[in-house]
């Protein structure tokens, strides 16, 4: 027996090596994959990427060409190290770094040694490139934006990373995707698809001829062009009137829902994320905290809306029944309840609900709020109905639009109440503050500018897009069907006069148009922000919505300024330039822009970082900055005569 | 004149041209892996191939000069040639050269030499010449200690010089001794050994205790001569002492990369994050000789047209992973065929052992056999992804001189001692 143990021992591995064999070479042997077979060079063909137009068709972004210095690791000889780097601007330790960090990715698969060299940079290497074994240009095409606004808009394009390589096959290292705005949201359509040529090589890594005689080669798809909503004109002068504020301007055509103006500020130029400087620029952009350039405040800024939220409760109480626009209430100073107190400011009272509009008064829409909340037993009822109406408005949830980012907002409902205090614990004086847009409710400037879209329409609203036309396509059909309000049409007549005495008596009285008939509503939000960990009051955003014309709306827009204080002082006069500008095409309130031109609110936005203690709403003066000329609107007798 | 002749041809040239047949088809896919150039040159020596060629001529000389040595020498000089061995493998702490993180290396001008190549067949000549001395009887726990210490001692050293695969190499002369009458308890206990680790490592001491003391319940009652209880009891203890000694072994005693493998193997790593890691770093060999070998099919790609080993996809190809090659470019037919040329110069071996009339010669035969075949079972079942990574040659295959001149010297020994039995008739 013991003559026979590693005899047997023998035959078992044998027979057991064998059958392992069998099973990874006969059972499941590895498909022939013709990317990752390195006996196979694959040239990549790299289409057009789709050109950008306004709504007018004005070209805002193009193509141009960039080199990119790409190697293969293992394929490097030695070379002339010292010259090489001084072609390509960079010292050793880099050129030693760049080349391990492709090494370890792959030694055998291209890597981008440095990705977009100028054109004077590149002519000096071409004539060198035969001397550095390993290394050969790419040309690509990048981003060629023929403005400087709309950053926030536009977006950019930037190199894959290895996570979206592994999710998405298509894309090889070096190659570019859109990072941000339509260029992320668009990138299927605008990038097109590339091309590819399978080349045989031999095994001392001569390019033989095609694969196969290419049959597996494939042509380039060349981008779509795309053309989008927005008003290149209409945009640049937002983001004029924007200068030295932060926060956002959206602007929609309500007959359609498209995304007129979607402006961000602070912003910056689009162009600073092309090319070699993208990533230093980038992150740049990426770490200022305190301006956030990076944050879209049209579509991301959460905020309790104030007033302007008003105008949706007067809606609702018609719809439910439980007030007419005839009932009136007093208002003394506010509305008392349960040993508080609501504040409102001085007007006459008591109010119906077209003068309880435009001036604005907490007392009225408590009183409407309350009747809605209880209008039956179990104010978890009223609660859930208003809550629908109100989401009805496009509030409360995403706006699943075809833009690439966004926040859903918040509004309430009875199980927000009943998890804060109890099933059958609250009533209507719980959440009163929701009567005057505070308390739990957050929209976003442009869920607001929808909302406004939506009563200038009467009722109804189109999901708010940005895409107006792709060649050879045919738009998502959510763009092109109304979604309906559930408050029936009568209801919004008397709505709509409101806003529009908000502009003939009320908070908006200033910052009227001549000729033109603005329907608004002012707003004011009080925020807070931490400073050394204490919760610190800042002055109030100043906000404003509006449409106009009063009938058959062109225009619904929405305006937030951080910190503007009163509604009307800054996003009022903003808002009332924009339509101005958008439905006139020129400017007569010159007054009024340069007032706008002259103050910023710069100052405003240093106090909580300068470490003092400091006063807010109004504690301290106005910045003033001089007036630049050339920033100024035209005369509009100038253009008359033209 | 005739006899002169027939005495000189008496070697086995069966088992002669099993080596050459493994040397040269091992050269061919050390060629494969190792080509870069436009044209291959073969006596460019700066490259692997190149190098190899000579030293498989080298090797011939080297087999004349075994050959060619009295059979006696190696018998009677055993100890010396022990003694000689040891001291190289003591010398590396002072004199070696660190290549990957072993020191296994003395640099003479350009070439390297790898002593605990030839530790191999030292080791075997001692182990022989002491179990076949007169006064030894493997039976007596003492002798069976001294014999254990013979091949413990380079084991201990070349896991030193961090060589942790070519000490279990060592494990192979428990084959020679259980042979040569080793009592059946240090086969028990080894494999139980290795059935308690993994079942300790894959399923926590707990799991493996309560196995354990229900495999000895069974056992104790279907035993019909019943042991006093004191025994079971006494094995359980061990049992569970064992178990969670090897799970702080595992934690606290074997190095980073030495645990990694394992827990790929046994497939402990559950976290997907740190598989995708493992996968590219060190798991990124057997991943691609895996694929290369799955990439052979049944007939292979062809001699040299190998994708993945023309593109280098797997590291260390010409070395330790020179098996991928075979399989890639020959497919499974031409692997399974190596694979039955090792087994049958395994088997060749052995029976020629059996046939020795001498003990020294016998033992000396099984040494080779048993180390041959632990490099055959680790080289392969690694690269296949049977066994956990560890770094030894494939015999006569992988590239390197030392170890082709050790393996040489291991086996031609014995051809020559087998001829000394021919040419005895």
């Amino acid at each position: 027996m013991r003559k026979f143990l590693l005899f047997f021992i023998i035959i078992a591995v044998g027979v057991i090596f064998i059958f392992r064999l069998f099973y990874l070479q006969v059972y499941t042997p590895q498909t022939h994959d013709l990317y990752e077979d390195n006996a196979i060079r694959k040239v990549f063909d790299y289409p057009k990427r789709g050109f950008v137009f306004d709504r007018n068709g004005e070209l805002l972004v193009s193509n141009q060409p960039s080199y990119d210095v790409m190697f293969i690791p293992r394929e490097v000889k030695p070379l002339d190290t010292l010259e090489f780097c001084e072609l390509l601007k960079i010292n050793k330790d880099q050129f030693i770094e760049i080349y391990n960090k492709a090494h370890r990715y792959s030694p055998w698969l291209p890597s981008v040694f440095i990705p977009h060299l100028s054109k004077e940079d590149y002519a000096a290497l071409q004539e060198k490139m035969r001397k550095f074994e390993g290394f050969y240009i790419q040309k690509r095409s990048i981003r060629y934006y023929q403005t400087t606004i709309g950053a926030n808009v536009l977006g950019d394009i930037g190199e894959v990373n290895n996570a979206i390589i592994e999710k998405q096959p298509y894309y090889k290292m070096g190659d570019l995707i859109g990072k941000q705005g339509i260029e992320l949201s668009y990138e299927q359509t605008l990038r097109g698809v590339k091309g590819i040529k399978f080349i045989q090589k031999d095994r001392f890594n001569r390019d033989i001829g095609p694969y196969k005689n290419g049959i597996y080669d494939t042509l380039p798809k060349p981008g779509e062009d795309i053309t989008i909503t927005i008003d290149a004109t209409l945009q640049a002068y937002g983001e004029l009137l924007m200068q030295n504020k932060h926060g956002g301007i959206i602007a929609i055509e309500p007959g359609t829902g498209e995304i007129l103006t979607m402006v961000s500020t602070p912003t910056y130029n689009p162009n600073l994320l092309v090319g070699r400087q993208r990533s230093a620029n980038f992150s740049k952009l990426y770490n200022d905290s305190i301006s956030k350039p990076l944050y879209d405040r049209g579509l991301q800024a959460m905020y309790p809306p104030g007033s302007p939220f008003k105008i949706l409760n007067a809606l609702i109480g018609l719809q439910e029944g439980v007030v007419t626009t005839e009932d009136r209430f007093s208002c003394n100073h506010g509305y008392s309840y349960g040993g508080r107190k609501m504040g409102c400011h001085g007007h006459p009272s008591p109010l119906a609900m077209n003068g309880g509009i435009y001036n604005s008064c907490n007392a009225y829409f408590a009183n409407v709020y309350r009747r809605i909340i209880d209008k039956f037993k179990d104010p978890a009822i009223g609660m859930d109905i208003w809550s629908n109406h109100v989401k009805s408005f496009g509030l409360g949830n995403y706006l699943n639009n075809d833009l690439s980012v966004g926040q859903p907002g918040k509004i309430p409902n009875s199980q927000t109440y009943d998890q804060l205090y109890g099933k059958n614990r609250w009533g209507s004086t719980y959440n009163l503050s929701n009567a005057i847009g505070q308390g739990e409710v957050l929209t976003t400037p442009i869920q607001l500018a929808n909302m406004v879209a939506a009563i200038g329409n009467r009722g109804y609203y189109y999901t708010p897009h940005i895409i107006k036309k792709i060649e050879g396509e045919t738009i998502d059909p959510k763009y092109t069907t109304p979604n309906h309000t559930t408050i029936d049409k009568q209801y919004f007549e008397p709505i709509v006069q409101g806003m529009f005495d908000v502009y003939n008596y009320g908070t908006a009285a200033a910052v009227q148009i001549p000729g033109i008939e603005i329907c608004g509503k002012t707003g004011t939000a009080e925020n807070f922000t931490k400073i050394n960990g204490v919760k610190t009051q800042l002055t109030d955003h100043s906000i404003f919505v509006a449409f106009a014309p009063k009938d058959n709306p062109k225009i619904a827009i929405a305006v937030f300024v951080e910190n503007g204080y009163w509604g009307s002082r800054f996003a009022g006069r903003i808002a009332s330039l924009m339509i101005e500008k958008y439905i006139k095409g020129y400017i007569t309130r010159t007054d009024m822009e340069d007032w706008i031109l002259t103050h910023s609110l710069e100052n405003e936005y240093a106090k909580p970082y300068s470490g003092e203690p400091f006063g807010i709403n109004g504690a301290t003066t106005l910045q003033v900055i001089p007036l630049d000329e050339s920033l100024r609107s035209k005369k509009p007798d100038s253009i008359t005569k033209q | 004149m005739l006899r002169e002749t027939h005495r000189h041809f008496k070697f086995d040239w069966i088992t002669i041209i099993l080596f050459l047949l493994l040397v040269g088809f091992g050269w061919l896919n050390i060629l494969s892996a190792s080509h870069t150039g436009e044209t291959i040159d073969y006596w460019n020596f700066s490259e692997p191939y190149g190098k190899q060629l000579m030293f498989i001529f080298l090797t011939l000389g080297l087999i004349v000069l075994i050959l060619s040595i009295d059979s006696k020498f190696y018998e009677r000089f055993s100890s010396v040639i022990y003694i000689i061995s040891m001291l190289s493998l003591m010398g590396l702490f002072v004199l070696g050269k660190n290549v990957n993180g072993a020191t296994s290396w003395y640099a003479i001008g350009g070439m390297t030499l790898q002593p605990s190549e030839f530790a191999k067949a030292a080791t075997s000549l001692a182990v022989a010449k002491y179990v076949s001395d007169m006064n030894t009887d493997i039976h007596k726990f003492k002798d069976q200690i001294q014999s254990f210490i013979l091949f413990a001692v380079p084991a201990i050293l070349v896991l030193l010089q961090n060589d942790a695969g070519s000490t279990i190499v060592y494990a192979a002369f428990f084959f020679v001794l259980y042979r040569e009458g080793l009592p059946k308890i240090y086969l028990i206990l080894g494999v139980a050994l290795v059935i308690l680790s993994l079942f300790s490592l894959k399923f926590g001491a707990i799991i493996t205790s309560i196995a354990a003391a229900f495999v000895l319940i069974v056992n104790h009652f279907f035993t019909k001569k019943k042991p006093p209880l004191i025994q079971p009891i006494a094995i359980l203890i061990a049992c569970i002492i064992l178990s969670s000694g090897i799970k702080f072994f595992y934690q606290n005693v074997l190095q980073p990369h030495q645990k990694d493998r394992i827990s790929l193997w046994l497939r402990l790593e559950k976290d997907p994050v740190k598989l995708e890691i493992m996968k590219k770093t060190f798991a990124y060999n057997l991943n691609e000789s895996e694929k290369a070998i799955s990439s052979g099919g049944v007939t292979g790609k062809g001699f040299l047209e190998g994708t993945r080993t023309t593109g280098k996809f797997v590291p260390e190809q010409h070395t330790d992973y020179i098996f991928s090659t075979v399989g890639e470019e020959w497919g499974f037919l031409g692997s399974a065929m190596v694979v039955i040329v090792f087994m049958l110069l395994l088997i060749r071996i052995l029976h020629l052992a059996e046939l020795q009339k001498s003990q020294f010669s016998r033992m000396y035969g099984y040494g080779v056999a048993s180390i041959f075949f632990m490099h055959f079972m680790i080289n392969i079942g690694m690269v296949m992804g049977l066994i956990p990574t560890i770094g030894i040659p494939l015999p006569l295959f992988s590239y390197g001189g030392s170890g082709l001149w050790g393996f040489t010297i291991l086996l031609f020994i014995f051809i020559k001692l087998d001829s000394n039995r021919i040419n005895e008739w």
